[in-house]
């Protein structure tokens, strides 16, 4: 970035002293206390003997999310402000996203740390840089490793998360992507069965992901040359961001114009949107299930939280421009996620085609910039989020022999009669997922299409419809599956997880019903926390 | 606010039973039913209590109450009902205890009424789970008529799907898992047609002076005055969200395919609930909502609605003169009546609104009675076909003669029930839509073939080999029958029970529904009704 550079030459010539930016340690904690734990996760790998680590590993990120939890709580009256130099913005919209994700990732790591499941082991291969069918790899297995360095990467993600939907400049934005993409890449690859189809995973996730990286930077260096500014805004009227130039029309629009375009594929890949929705099904697929939930849930809040910054603060004042663009991009995802979610026979890949089509119905509520499209988005994506964590939870549950998942559907069958309660609480999510009266996700499309109305967007809410109606089969055919059919007779058998398990599986059930039927406070709080530092 | 939650004690009654029977520990769970009759007898209880609660001469809706649901969104619990809620209010009551105890042994390994013969060991089916889900869906039934907030309404609309969709699905038939799914993607569909539809009526209110609103006296009252203007395509389209939804649900013709699978893979019991009171829903939603809240459009689309229910009348009663199957047969004739339902809804009359009314309580206990009879024909010879039976007159009188009776209802003969509220529909219809009469007319002769040549070819003749032996009624099914028979009759010579309730409710529809039709009449129209309901 020459203006950087040209900014510290100019200083190192100038002999006046350096002086360190102020930083609010205060409003940065929930970010630092992860990334500091995931540091400390490093150290512990590196020095404590492999017996512990499990152990080490597992309570030093519980410990470390529920600090960050309570760090965000303590915030949530912090005035409306930008900290670290005018890097992050820290409001009721970046605590409420931070809190979710904490939130969701907590719930998500207990499901990453079951052992029980699989006699002592977890879902993560014995070492991960033995070849898969090796001679290494069968005495890593024999001797019960266990790839602790997940719980590390996995911190390093969440911190990057954190910082996505904060990030108040283009280039800390583009540094929280990073940081969130890189680790997820690699524990996507450490699936302890099917090692192959995994790794291919990882290095789909890996090299498309690098592709939306680089259109994300490239963007990101167009705005800059349009506004001048990394910052989405600025009020400093010497030194004004993307949103104060926008409203200015600093320049011709070729360079803002296409700016957005790059830097809305970054981040529309990111969300799983159509037409950059291809990895989903795969990577989900691929990757160990307990890291599906993960990422699939906290991945997308982050970076629908980075979406509604760089929308709704740089960019509001070119709505005309991108709104067209954005309703185009809900109505292909969802018609996408809902046609060829029908013909998959996989319950992890439907679950895939099924997180694209709520994408789309998410989308929707980014054509307005309006108080009121934010506030649904932000009640939708925590609700969304926990209903998904949990259903891939239940996918975990179901193995057949040798302790490889049955994801395939007809594996499923009768496991209403053969396992009543996890049968039950898949119904339970499936329902929420098609927007069943008295479930948290009826709630939030609701609230999403009431946005998109008021809006004046009855198209999308037609589409949005109709596509509910589509999602509804698939959702039916797995409660069909398993409850109107029966047992086979080599069906999957059932593993009974452990406490925590059983923990995350009753607070995502529970919250998803609760939300359905007692909205009212978390509809109040997503109210109150749709003010964006702008 | 009435000092009394008569309506929410009624709602909620049921739901106490499903908890005291999600208790219940397994080996004690045969205790499930006592406990959900009990319940649905003490919910009967209650909705008598609320019909005596009700002021016959009061405002229109009484015994109201309301709580903030969800502020943000101006939803509320609020329930009210007036004389058309009520008495659908009251069947509903009526019907689910009587469909408790013909459910009785629905559950059992063998012995259900539709346990398909020579199938495999059939796997067991849970008895706890099929009494609380009758009693969870009736709790949904007895909200749905009483919910006076848009949204509530909505919600428990859908919400029913899904206890109907699990009884039709676990314990019905052999293609029960089809006809679950063919039932709750129809109605599904239709849902959410009408929650798009929810959304635009509440995003109108909002643009308007009476501000963001789900209430639905608020939003009629502001359709009334003129406060809540909707643009003349804005109001079609919202109808018919609406329309479409109830359409499925009533089911009219072209939306009625599910019905008859549906009705035909479940249980006798689940029938009686499906088709007696949830696709009761959908005319309600017609004579309440629809009318009301959009009344340019329904006067606009009304010759198309006359149409399709006219096509409904006459084409379920023809394809229930060729079915061959008893449940369909039944499925069919519903299709007809409800069909009449909707001429007597869209009249726009005070005969017809009266007669439709009417005819949703008459039909829901002689069509109930009906498929419970032929629950108990099924269970004895274990097919549904009308080819099975034969003669059984001579060896199971009772059975054949209460089955006469409701069948005879059920064609509208003079002295039961059905027939004040068919003949209503039909007056008033010809008020106004003398051609929509006529055809509906057709229907009453059709419906005596159609129940007649059943009856024929079942009770009377020799006796089929497969019926020797049958078994007359025994004494649960006597009491599973005998009040809907009682109350056929009793109904069929005094209306006025129940006629009391319904005249002033339809003479307090408020006067942007009826007068834009045919003003200089109304006042005639009223008088006319009411002496007509009093010397039925």
């Amino acid at each position: 970035m020459p203006s950087i550079l040209a900014a510290s030459t100019a200083a190192a010539s100038n002999t006046a002293p350096f002086t360190a930016p102020h930083v609010e340690w205060g409003k940065l904690s929930p970010m630092l206390i992860v990334l500091g734990a995931a540091t400390m996760g490093v150290l512990v790998e590196a020095f404590a003997p492999r017996a512990a680590r499990y152990r080490l590993q597992v309570g030093l990120t519980l410990l470390a999310l529920a600090a960050a939890f309570a760090a965000v709580i303590a915030l949530h009256d912090t005035p409306t402000s930008v900290a670290a130099a005018g890097a992050v913005a820290v409001d009721k919209t970046t605590l409420f996203f931070q809190g979710t994700i904490l939130a969701i990732s907590f719930i998500a790591v207990l499901v990453i740390a079951e052992r029980r499941t699989e006699g002592g082991q977890d879902a993560f291969a014995a070492q991960g840089g033995s070849v898969p069918g090796s001679q290494q790899e069968r005495e890593a297995v024999r001797a019960g490793w266990l790839t602790t360095e997940v719980y590390p990467l996995v911190l390093f993600s969440i911190g990057g998360m954190l910082l996505f939907p904060a990030a108040n400049d283009l280039l800390t934005m583009f540094v929280a992507l990073e940081v969130l993409s890189l680790p997820l890449y690699l524990v996507c690859g450490l699936a302890r069965h099917r090692r192959l189809l995994s790794q291919e995973a990882a290095l789909k996730y890996f090299l498309l992901g690098a592709f939306s990286s680089a259109f994300f930077l490239y963007g990101a260096a167009l705005l800059y040359g349009y506004a001048g500014s990394v910052q989405l805004s600025n009020s400093d009227p010497h030194n004004p961001g993307i949103a104060q130039a926008v409203a200015a029309h600093a320049h011709g629009p070729a360079l803002l114009y296409t700016g957005i375009a790059l830097l809305g594929m970054g981040l529309l890949f990111k969300v799983g949107a159509a037409p950059f929705h291809m990895w989903t099904p795969d990577v989900y697929e691929g990757a160990p299930t307990p890291i599906t939930g993960f990422m699939s849930a906290a991945t997308k809040i982050a970076a629908f939280g980075a979406l509604v910054r760089v929308l709704d603060v740089g960019l509001a004042g070119s709505v005309d421009v991108w709104r067209p663009v954005i309703e185009i991009v809900a109505i292909l995802t969802m018609v996408v996620g809902g046609i060829l979610a029908l013909t998959q026979r996989n319950v992890k890949r439907m679950l895939a085609y099924s997180a694209i089509l709520n994408a789309g119905y998410i989308i929707m509520a980014l054509v307005s910039t309006g108080h009121d499209a934010l506030a649904s988005l932000l009640f939708f994506l925590p609700t969304y989020g926990i209903a998904l964590v949990g259903s891939f939870a239940v996918v975990t549950l179901v193995r057949d022999a040798g302790g490889v998942e049955a994801t395939d559907l007809s594996r499923w069958a009768g496991l209403g009669k053969s396992a009543p309660i996890p049968a039950t609480l898949m119904s339970i999510f499936l329902l929420a997922f098609a927007g069943i009266p008295f479930t948290s996700i009826f709630v939030g499309k609701f609230a999403v299409f009431q946005a998109a109305l008021a809006a004046g967007a009855p198209q999308l809410v037609i589409v949005a419809v109709l596509a509910s109606a589509v999602a509804a089969f698939f959702y039916l055919r797995v409660i069909v599956v398993m409850f109107f059919s029966d047992p086979m007779p080599d069906g999957p058998t059932i593993a009974n997880p452990s406490i925590a398990v059983k923990t995350a599986l009753a607070v995502s059930a529970l919250v998803t019903v609760a939300m359905g039927v007692a909205p009212a406070a978390l509809l109040h709080l997503s109210n109150a926390a749709a003010v964006l530092a702008r | 606010m009435s000092a009394f939650p008569y309506l929410s004690t009624t709602i909620g009654t049921p739901l106490l039973g499903v908890a005291a029977i999600a208790v219940l520990p397994k080996e004690r769970a045969a205790l499930a039913r006592p406990i959900a009759l009990l319940a649905s007898l003490v919910a009967l209880g209650f909705a008598i209590a609320d019909a005596v609660a009700f002021k016959t001469g009061g405002p229109r809706f009484q015994l109201s109450e309301s709580y903030a649901w969800i502020p943000t969104f101006h939803v509320n619990y609020s329930v009210a009902v007036d004389g058309v809620a009520l008495v659908l209010i009251l069947m509903t009551a009526v019907l689910v205890p009587v469909v408790i105890l013909a459910s009785w042994h629905d559950a059992d390994a063998r012995g259900g009424a539709l346990t398909p013969q020579g199938s495999p060991a059939e796997s067991k089916r849970s008895v706890r789970g099929l009494f609380a889900q009758l009693l969870a869906l009736e709790t949904l039934m007895l909200g749905v008529f009483a919910a006076t907030d848009i949204f509530l309404f909505y919600v428990i609309f859908e919400a029913t799907l899904i206890p109907a969709y699990f009884l039709i699905g676990s314990y019905g038939g052999a293609r029960r898992s089809y006809a679950a799914v063919k039932f709750l993607l129809y109605n599904l569909l239709g849902g959410l047609l009408m929650l798009a539809a929810v959304i635009g009526l509440y995003v109108a209110s909002t643009h308007s002076p009476v501000g963001a609103a789900f209430s639905f006296q608020t939003l009629s009252k502001a359709v009334g005055d003129g406060s809540l203007t909707m643009a003349g395509s804005t109001e079609k389209w919202l109808f018919l969200g609406f329309f479409i939804a109830f359409a499925v649900k009533a089911p009219m013709w072209p939306f009625h395919t599910w019905l008859p699978d549906a009705a035909s893979e479940a249980t006798p019991g689940t029938a009686v609930l499906l088709v007696g009171v949830l696709d009761k829903i959908g005319t309600f939603g017609m004579l309440r909502f629809c009318l009301e809240l959009f009344p340019h459009a329904s006067h606009y689309f009304t010759p198309l609605v006359l149409v399709l229910a006219v096509i409904s009348t006459i084409y379920g009663a023809l394809l229930a003169i060729g079915q061959t199957d008893m449940m369909r047969l039944i499925a069919y004739t519903s299709v007809s009546h409800f069909g009449l339902i909707t001429i007597g809804v869209f009249a726009l009359t005070a005969r017809g609104e009266v007669g439709a009314t009417l005819y949703m309580v008459n039909h829901g206990l002689s069509t109930g009675a009906l498929f419970l009879l032929a629950g108990f024909m099924i269970s004895r010879r274990g097919s549904k076909s009308i080819d099975a039976f034969g003669g059984v007159q001579k060896v199971a009188p009772l059975l054949a003669g209460t089955f006469l009776a409701v069948g005879l209802s059920s064609l509208a003969l003079p002295g039961l029930s059905s027939f004040v509220s068919e003949f209503l529909v039909l007056v008033g219809a010809f008020e106004k839509y003398p051609v929509a009469a006529i055809f509906g007319t057709t229907a009453i002769v059709l419906a005596a073939l159609y129940i007649l040549w059943w009856y024929q070819r079942t009770m009377t003749g020799p006796v089929a080999s497969s019926v020797e032996g049958f078994k007359d009624l025994n004494r649960r099914e006597l009491a599973v029958i005998g009040p809907l028979v009682a109350l056929i009759v009793v109904l069929g010579f005094v209306p006025s029970i129940l006629t009391n309730f319904i005249n002033p409710a339809v003479s307090q529809i408020p006067a942007h529904v009826q007068i834009t039709q045919q003003a200089p009449h109304s006042v005639a129209q009223d008088s006319a009704t009411q002496g007509n309901g009093s010397g039925q």
